[in-house]
């Protein structure tokens, strides 16, 4: 079973949901692995520090135009979606803007003359780190200037395999990185807390796993800070409400420090073991007893 | 090309999501009193619940395309299947069909498939606008919940607010930037000149300061930071001061935890407005005054 720890808006708890939801399945010997596919920014590894053994690095093909053999026909230029081929037909210059190129191919294919071959650019990198010799964290993560980080969040997830469950924390906001990670999973628990923001973004959230039909449950973080708007809308919409983790600087000052809330404050491990309940029993309706 | 005479171009960034740069974005811009102010978080806008903005312009922005593959011309050849990069066809009972959410729009298979059975369809559900607001203009944006490519829409958006503020004679573009370092950061970041980067005091924040210190550098940003909920943890914000002296970044501001911010949030107002005596408010002034100093901004309203 593959969970997505997901929101809109930034900052809302999706690494503190996902890490201290991996520790109390670790400590209920459910065969687990975290994901940390905030490839942008990654944090996950603060909380479940160690070593990374095994690190690879991951590449795009990014072309190569060979300005002896080049017509100057141009038509690359024309087949390129993201105007990634900056082209002049007199003065004649060709350039490949690095930046803006997806790895699609298309001027590879374009190219009548074969002036255009490709070249392996690294773009991040998928790390492992183990509890007890078994697999737990994988983490992508971008080299810093790479635009896109969804081919390393496709990798880090195919990389994890199959387990009983694996937890994808996911990167914010709605587009692109947040639709590769969300695709692959059985359910997505948004995060949100309640305020205009949370609420907005949470909207939005929900707007998005409406329209791919993902399964999806809310988290309340920090309950109590802000006002009533997010518990009426989410009656009003009929959202299920899977837990409520309470405003506490306790909380906040833990999670600060890198270290997990269930492991340093025992009196909040029970919000994650019935949060992790609800969301199998949501996720595998069929296995309730 | 109008001349961009002397436009200071300030973006808000964080690296990490949640550490207040919205709340940091409103509250510099009713210290500024008349800018340009854009939201570049367009995945998830929120500067807009606090400055009720009144549209002026609503713009479509297409933000890219979809393949469809009409089965009734499809001669099953496979091309189209050997050439997609991004696994976005499949073979569903012999015939390749496009899984949507993986199809990235780079028309390659439309251009490859000989029967012509492949068209494209614009994703044209995006907007952007142009809205006036209680201090300056205000540009910003709604990317459809799953379309892509909100790296260009910040791009769109920051063109229209570069000539805006010139045909208005504006000298201060405040930009309220996305969380993370891909490509709509980058977007938010190219054609600035001054970096502010709001952190807070936590490990994660840490992490994600020193990610987004160097991805502003490499564009050779004028860089300040602030730090968030900074007595949080105290070892933690001594880490970040020292690594600033180091990396030659002067922190102006350090602000306590402080729920004010989401009072004011509640009200539809920035924390200058609703608490312009807190602690923080005081906090945030000071780092203002040393932004107008330090960058010799020409402001020509100051509260």
């Amino acid at each position: 079973m593959i969970i997505a720890i997901a929101s809109g808006k930034g900052g809302t708890g999706k690494t503190l949901v996902s890490t201290n939801l991996f520790q109390v399945s670790l400590d209920d010997r459910v065969d687990v692995v975290l994901v940390d596919c905030d490839a942008e920014e990654p944090n996950d590894a603060v909380f479940l520090p160690g070593e990374p053994k095994g690190m690879q690095t991951v590449t795009q093909q990014m072309p190569v135009i060979d300005k002896a053999v080049c017509t100057y026909c141009g038509r690359c230029h024309d087949w390129c979606s993201y105007n990634a081929i900056f082209f002049l037909r007199e003065p004649r210059r060709i350039d490949v803007l690095e930046d803006l190129c997806h790895d699609c191919g298309a001027c590879l294919a374009a190219c009548k003359v074969g002036a255009i071959t490709e070249k392996t650019v690294p773009i991040g990198t998928l790390s492992m780190r183990y509890i007890n010799k078994r697999p737990a964290l994988i983490e992508g993560r971008t080299l810093v200037g790479t635009a896109s980080p969804v081919k390393i969040i496709k990798q880090a997830i195919s990389e994890a395999g199959k387990h009983d469950l694996v937890i994808l924390d996911a990167p914010p906001g709605i587009s692109c990185p947040f639709i590769a990670t969300v695709e692959p999973a059985d359910y997505v628990v948004l995060v949100t807390e309640p305020t205009p923001f949370g609420l907005n973004d949470l909207a939005l959230s929900i707007e998005t796993l409406e329209q791919m039909g993902k399964p999806h449950g809310v988290v309340v973080n920090r309950a109590g800070l802000g006002d009533e708007a997010l518990y009426r809308w989410l009656v009003d919409k009929g959202v299920l409400q899977l837990a409520d983790i309470p405003f506490d600087r306790a909380i906040a000052s833990v999670y600060a420090e890198g270290k997990l809330v269930v492991k340093v404050l025992p009196a909040y491990k029970p919000v994650f073991q019935t949060l992790l309940d609800r969301i199998r029993a949501q996720a595998h309706p069929s296995t309730i007893a | 090309m109008k001349d961009r005479g002397p436009l200071k171009e300030i973006v808000v960034l964080s690296g990490k999501g949640g550490t207040g740069k919205t709340s940091i974005t409103a509250a510099l811009a009713t210290l500024l009193g008349n800018s340009v102010v854009v939201d570049c978080d367009v995945d998830a806008a929120n500067l807009h619940l606090l400055f009720s903005p009144e549209v002026q312009e609503t713009n479509v922005f297409v933000s890219g395309h979809k393949a469809v593959i009409d089965s009734a011309v499809c001669n099953q050849c496979g091309r189209c299947l050997a050439h997609c990069r991004f696994d976005a066809i499949h073979l569903v009972d012999g015939q390749p069909v496009i899984k949507e959410t993986s199809c990235d729009g780079c028309q390659l298979c439309a251009r490859v498939c000989p029967e012509g059975a492949i068209s494209l369809i614009p994703a044209d559900k995006s907007r952007w606008y142009k809205s006036t607001f209680r201090y300056g203009h205000f540009i910003h944006a709604r990317l459809q919940p799953g379309e892509e490519n909100s790296g260009r829409l910040v791009r769109v958006i920051r063109e229209a607010a570069t000539s805006s503020a010139i045909d208005q004679q504006i000298g201060i573009l405040l930009l309220d930037g996305p969380p993370g370092t891909g490509c709509p950061v980058i977007s938010s970041i190219t054609g600035a000149n001054i970096a502010l980067v709001v952190t807070e005091a936590s490990k994660s924040g840490l992490h994600d300061l020193k990610r987004i210190l160097s991805l502003v550098a490499i564009y050779k940003l004028r860089t300040f930071v602030v730090i968030n909920k900074f007595d949080l943890n105290q070892a933690v914000c001594q880490e970040m001061d020292t690594f600033c002296e180091h990396s030659n970044v002067p922190v102006i501001g350090r602000i306590p935890f402080d729920p004010t911010f989401v009072t004011a949030m509640i009200h539809c107002q920035s924390l200058i407005e609703w608490a312009p005596a807190s602690p923080s408010a005081h906090v945030i002034r000071e780092a203002f005054q040393e932004l107008v100093e330090q960058c010799q901004l020409n402001v020509t309203q100051y509260r």
